[in-house]
């Protein structure tokens, strides 16, 4: 456990390092994911070390984004007097991304048909389907 | 004698222990709500946790910075945690690879409607500038969103709050909306899902499936990246 910490803090500081040194947008911890991520593709040895506590600290992610959350009510007066346009932004465009980027990488996933009668034709059959098996999925 | 129980209060409340006991408590007490729920997206955790406790500082009247002294041992772990999603997503590393054209196209038009959707109803419905321009980077992980919000002439504190929000929303309402669409494959759904919800996204996704997680953390760390480069740019366009 305390081996991966170090080697996930190791990562992160080289992160912060490309990050302040380069003026980069993106934050030392996302660069130190991207970094990771790299060594395993060219050298997956490290990851037989890491797994076990890696999978264990990702099981309660959300647990950490509790204090950052808590200072809503620090911050939260700002929304003042127009909390309507924000609440309704907030929600329909967070409604819109999810579906936008579901349907069009689904769309783009789909190899072309084989035979040449085309997808059109057929009525599609996941409505029904998705239904039955809803509750079992995210 | 026995100290009185303010005295003992006074004191507890000035050390960092309690914003920590406070935190870990409210977090296993909404962790069982959303166990007791079946895990249902309505019962999240994150949201729970944090209405907890905003009523029991509310209640007590304790400042936040002073339950930050404690909860930051917790929140210095996101870092970590971060550069820890690049295992599941180097476990998915074939799919990934197989992939890597429609993620892009579903990234991009993503992105842009995260971007655009969010700026363009808020404009509609008369926000104020400085509103509309916090509102651009919503659905990226708070410190990248926090810069280009500064960069564009937003609020960076609101655009925090903003980024909770939409988080909360996303971790909500995703379950909903991709069965309404008949997604099957969680790799899709997860992406879309840290696409839009970033962290809180992910970290529902992966309570629900170990592919969603890996691939809502691709999601979360590329619309990251590409909106930091894209807001700047469309920021010309935002209401001044």
């Amino acid at each position: 456990m305390l081996q991966t910490l170090a080697i996930l803090l190791v990562f992160q500081s080289v992160g912060e390092v490309f990050s302040y040194a380069l003026r980069l947008p993106v934050p030392g911890p996302v660069i130190g994911m991207i970094l990771l991520f790299c060594w395993l593709a060219i050298d997956d040895r490290l990851l037989a070390i890491i797994q076990g506590t890696t999978a264990e600290l990702l099981k309660h992610l959300s647990l950490l984004f509790v204090p950052a959350g808590v200072g809503i009510m620090v911050h939260g007066s700002r929304i003042g007097g127009e909390w309507m346009p924000i609440i309704v932004a907030l929600v329909l465009s967070t409604w819109l991304a999810i579906a936008t980027t579901a349907l069009v990488t689904r769309a783009l996933m789909r190899k072309p048909p084989a035979s040449p009668a085309s997808p059109a034709s057929s009525p599609g059959p996941s409505a029904d389907d998705a239904a039955t098996d809803a509750g079992e999925r995210q | 004698m026995t100290p009185r129980l303010n005295e003992i209060w006074v004191y507890l409340a000035a050390s960092p222990l309690l914003g920590l006991t406070a935190t870990l408590l409210a977090y296993v007490f909404a962790f069982r709500i959303y166990e007791r729920a079946r895990f249902s997206p309505l019962a999240n955790p994150v949201m729970i946790s944090v209405a907890l406790l905003v009523a029991v500082l509310t209640v007590t009247g304790t400042p936040y910075q002073t339950y930050f002294d404690g909860a930051q041992f917790v929140h210095f772990l996101l870092g970590p945690a971060t550069v820890a999603l690049a295992v599941p997503l180097y476990q998915q590393l074939p799919k990934l690879r197989a992939h890597v054209l429609p993620l892009l196209g579903g990234l991009l038009a993503g992105s842009l409607v995260a971007v655009v959707s969010a700026v363009g109803i808020a404009w509609l419905l008369g926000a104020s500038p400085e509103v509309v321009r916090s509102l651009a980077p919503k659905s990226v992980t708070i410190p990248i969103a926090m810069g280009v919000a500064e960069k564009i002439g937003g609020l960076p504190s609101l655009t925090a709050v903003l980024v909770m929000g939409t988080g909360i929303i996303g971790a909500i309402s995703a379950t909903k909306i991709l069965n309404l669409l008949g997604m099957r494959d969680y790799s899709v759904r997860g992406f879309a899902t840290g696409l839009a919800a970033h962290g809180i996204g992910t970290a529902r996704a992966f309570q629900v499936n170990q592919e969603a997680g890996a691939f809502a953390a691709l999601g979360m760390g590329l619309n990251g990246v590409l909106t930091a480069v894209l807001v700047p740019l469309l920021a010309t366009w935002m209401p001044r």
